[in-house]
């Protein structure tokens, strides 16, 4: 039996499986970061709701509170173990990354250690201690599950900026690691607008869902106050956070042109170095060329630098072999730009038909639109996370370690990744089964607790 | 000294893991083995109600765990994933399918659902222990290797490693019959009590029987090891676990489930503490220090100050929660598992 394992699994390191490897971690982070938009943005919008019972005994926003809690539990119950698989991760495939550059970044690591502890705890305390602990302090107990949930993806997204903007050691003329200041590595050039537009992106991703959860409800003619509160609530929140996310998409942009030419270049599908570069709008890359897209002159240039005639790098100043899958990059961010953008006008019709009538807008298409809004949300969202990482490589530390370099020799890999993609595709269907049986419960059926 | 500091921060999160998840780990094993549908059914219905609310903060000690290991000791962590790959794998699904299948068999609706879910979780809960006990196994008999010659199987399926695993999920079942008793106890539950203290009683029995033989298997099979575990500081901490098991023993039969609980963690913890006294100044036996496999010490301070100004955090939450939940204030009814809600109150 032991020799037949041996076999497929292979004995010693031989070859390496980088383009698996990556698959696998895609697949990992492409499942854990939904749930971590529910773990940044829930616990603020359920203590939301309960808030609002407080202050107004309105029976309705505590039963919305609580079911949503549930909802909440369960998803960070999904999250721990995803993002403890991450953790295996890191290390099973890329060794070498975490051998060489460990004690660099993983201080923020240990931080995070500690936020999540304090979520995980709270979680439980808050989500089990409805009608056991008093009103107040029941509310008090949640307030740790919000700060906790942005500590702890600040952290994390800290270590994702140090890789693309490493910064706290020096290196020996032998290439060792040296002087580290993990302080300094924490707060790295890309920490901030990466974890603003994470922070927002967590509240669109999961407002929308939710929202469309109701609005999917009131198209089928459920229209009481508690689906009415329901929609309402998170369309409130993705209303200003859309607009939002553009200005901050607007300073991420303007760093990576600074830090990481070649990244923009992949962006926009900019072959050459040019001189009041300008921006395509839309259309396909394929091979090389954008088919379809609009130009507007000068635009790339005034964005990235905010000076029409700035010179903005091309993927010509670099090596072929420097170059990030320059297609999988620009189309993604066409994609994110253009769901963010639709996503805002959804934002602002909700607004202008509340300011100026007071009411949710009438059209079944704003609800159809709220419906289909949630899943593009959740695409946007990956499509940045694409153009982040895969506009990274082919480095997993910025033009300091190539990602070949750092990926595990050992020869399981596809074994690996085929069991994966089978645990989680069942877990996805089964989470997903559900949460619709949940969602289609109504007010009456809200018990005690999971 | 920062990195002997670092190791012990280190061994107390692992300990803790041992402790806290390997009882939620037990769990499963008693929720795999409480019999058919009708049976078991309160068993497994204590088991969630016991689980329910501290499995995650619990979980997180692994977390934790990991993060000082490869932050602290990058040196080593590297290299210990390159070999020990495949047990760490499937820990790490079992991870998934354990954690995911326990958060969802609550909105299971029909009764092949719920025994379906029932199934995947209780599974899951004893082979994660296994592979984790066989992973330090490896570790600990001088397996893992830094030119990596290593074998993928080979090195984790040495009599050593084998032992490990099968120890650890024997101690969590112990650990997890004591704290369900305790547990079934505090909250007026004499039948589940009286159940659980049985089974306490069974596996420490088997885990005492183990871990004797696991010394005889260790001598031939990983010689330095057992001087290591025989003598000095090892032998301390080897006759220290017997002590606080004997102990814990005489607890259970005289039904003090609360100091028993203790007992139990003490006889689980300085098993760890003796392996690594053992295998000390050596990360890896023969291959690797403590010192070597050491980030710089920056890297240390800066971590084990985080760890303390943390603790401080963390410490005071952790016993509220557990407070709440010893005093009943986060307890929810019992409902057995397995059976349909109508069968299960006739």
């Amino acid at each position: 039996m032991l020799e037949i394992l041996s076999g497929v699994v292979g004995e010693g390191v031989s070859q390496s499986y980088l383009l698996e490897a990556r698959q696998m971690q895609a697949l990992s982070l492409g499942v854990h970061i939904p749930l971590v938009c529910f773990g940044i943005a829930f616990p603020a919008m359920v203590l939301f709701m309960e808030g609002l019972w407080l202050r107004t005994g309105d029976e309705t926003y505590r039963a919305l509170a609580k079911r949503w809690s549930k909802v909440m539990l369960i998803l960070f119950a999904v999250g721990v173990v995803t993002g403890t698989i991450l953790s295996f991760e890191l290390g099973l495939l890329w060794p070498r990354f975490m051998e060489q550059w460990g004690e660099v970044f993983g201080f923020a690591f240990a931080l995070e250690g500690f936020s999540f502890f304090l979520e995980a705890i709270f979680i439980a305390i808050y989500v089990y201690g409805w009608d056991r602990l008093s009103p107040r302090a029941h509310l008090l107990s949640g307030l740790p599950i919000v700060l906790a949930g942005i500590a702890g993806a600040t952290f994390v997204i800290a270590v994702n900026g140090w890789m693309n903007n490493p910064t706290g050691f020096d290196l020996t003329a032998a290439g060792e690691v040296t002087n580290v200041r993990p302080v300094a590595a924490l707060f790295n050039d890309h920490l901030w607008h990466e974890v603003v537009h994470m922070y927002l992106a967590g509240f669109l991703v999961a407002g929308f869902l939710v929202a469309g959860v109701y609005a999917f409800a009131w198209l089928r003619g459920r229209r009481d106050r508690y689906h009415r509160a329901g929609l309402i609530v998170p369309l409130a929140i993705v209303a200003l956070a859309a607009p939002a996310q553009i200005v901050i998409g607007d300073w991420a942009a303007r760093t990576v042109a600074e830090n990481q030419p070649t990244k923009l270049a992949a962006m926009e599908g900019l072959e050459e170095t040019t001189e009041g570069a300008a921006l395509t709008i839309g259309g396909i890359y394929v091979d090389g060329e954008t088919y379809g897209g609009v130009d507007v002159p000068k635009l790339l240039s005034l964005l990235a630098f905010h000076d029409p005639d700035a010179e903005v790098q091309g993927l010509d100043a670099v090596a072929a072999d420097d170059r990030p899958p320059v297609a999988w990059v620009r189309n993604s961010f066409q994609v994110m730009v253009g769901i963010g953008t639709l996503l805002a006008a959804l934002g602002a019709w909700f607004l202008w038909s509340r300011w100026r009538r007071g009411s949710l807008p009438s059209s079944p298409w704003f609800y159809r639109a709220v419906v289909a809004a949630g899943p593009l949300a959740l695409t946007a969202l990956i499509a940045g996370w694409i153009v982040t990482e895969v506009g990274r490589q082919p480095w997993i530390v910025y033009e300091l370690m190539r990602t070949e370099e750092a990926v595990t020799g050992a020869d399981g890999i596809p074994i690996g990744y085929a069991t994966l993609v089978v645990v989680y595709a069942s877990l996805i269907a089964l989470v997903l089964f559900l949460l619709r049986r949940l969602a289609r419960q109504g007010q009456d059926s809200v018990k005690a607790v999971p | 000294m920062l990195p002997e500091l670092t190791v012990a921060v280190l061994g107390i999160g692992l300990t803790a893991y041992a402790v806290l998840g390997g009882a939620d780990f037990g769990a499963g094993f008693w929720d795999l083995t409480a019999g058919g549908a009708k049976r078991g059914a309160r068993v497994r219905g204590m088991v969630k109600r016991s689980m329910g609310p501290v499995w995650e903060a619990n979980h997180v000690w692994l977390i934790f765990v990991l993060v000082i290991l490869w932050t602290c000791f990058p040196h080593a962590f590297g290299p210990l994933m390159e070999t020990l790959y495949v047990p760490l794998f499937l820990a790490a699904v079992g991870i998934i399918l354990r954690g995911a299948a326990f958060a969802l068999r609550g909105e299971a609706a029909t009764i092949a659902e719920a025994r379906a879910l029932g199934a995947t979780f209780a599974l899951s809960s004893v082979l994660v222990p296994f592979f984790l006990g066989a992973t330090v196994g490896a570790v600990a008999s001088g397996q893992v290797t830094l030119d990596q010659t290593a074998g993928a199987i080979s090195s984790w399926t040495n009599a050593t490693s084998i032992f490990s695993g099968v120890l650890a999920v024997a101690t969590g079942a112990y650990i997890a019959a004591v704290f369900l008793a305790a547990d079934s106890a505090r909250s007026g539950f004499d039948d589940l009590a009286e159940a659980f203290r049985r089974r306490a009683l069974g596996a420490a029995a088997v885990a005492g029987a183990l871990a004797i033989g696991g010394l005889a298997v260790v001598s031939s099979d990983a010689p330095e090891l057992y001087d290591g575990l025989t003598s000095g500081a090892g032998l301390a901490m080897v006759s220290l676990s017997a002590l606080a098991g004997l102990v814990t023993v005489a607890l259970i039969w005289k039904r003090s489930f609360g100091p028993a609980r203790l007992g139990a963690a003490v006889a689980v913890g300085s098993i760890l503490a003796g392996l690594a006294l053992a295998v000390q100044p050596d990360f890896f036996p023969g291959q690797l220090t403590f010192a070597a496999a050491a980030a710089g010490d920056a890297t240390l301070a800066a971590t084990l100050i985080s760890v303390a100004i943390g603790l401080l955090i963390l410490l005071p939450s952790l016993a509220l929660l557990f407070r709440l939940f010893l005093r009943g204030r986060l307890d929810q009814p019992l409902e057995p598992i397995g059976t349909s809600r109508s069968e299960a109150e006739s």
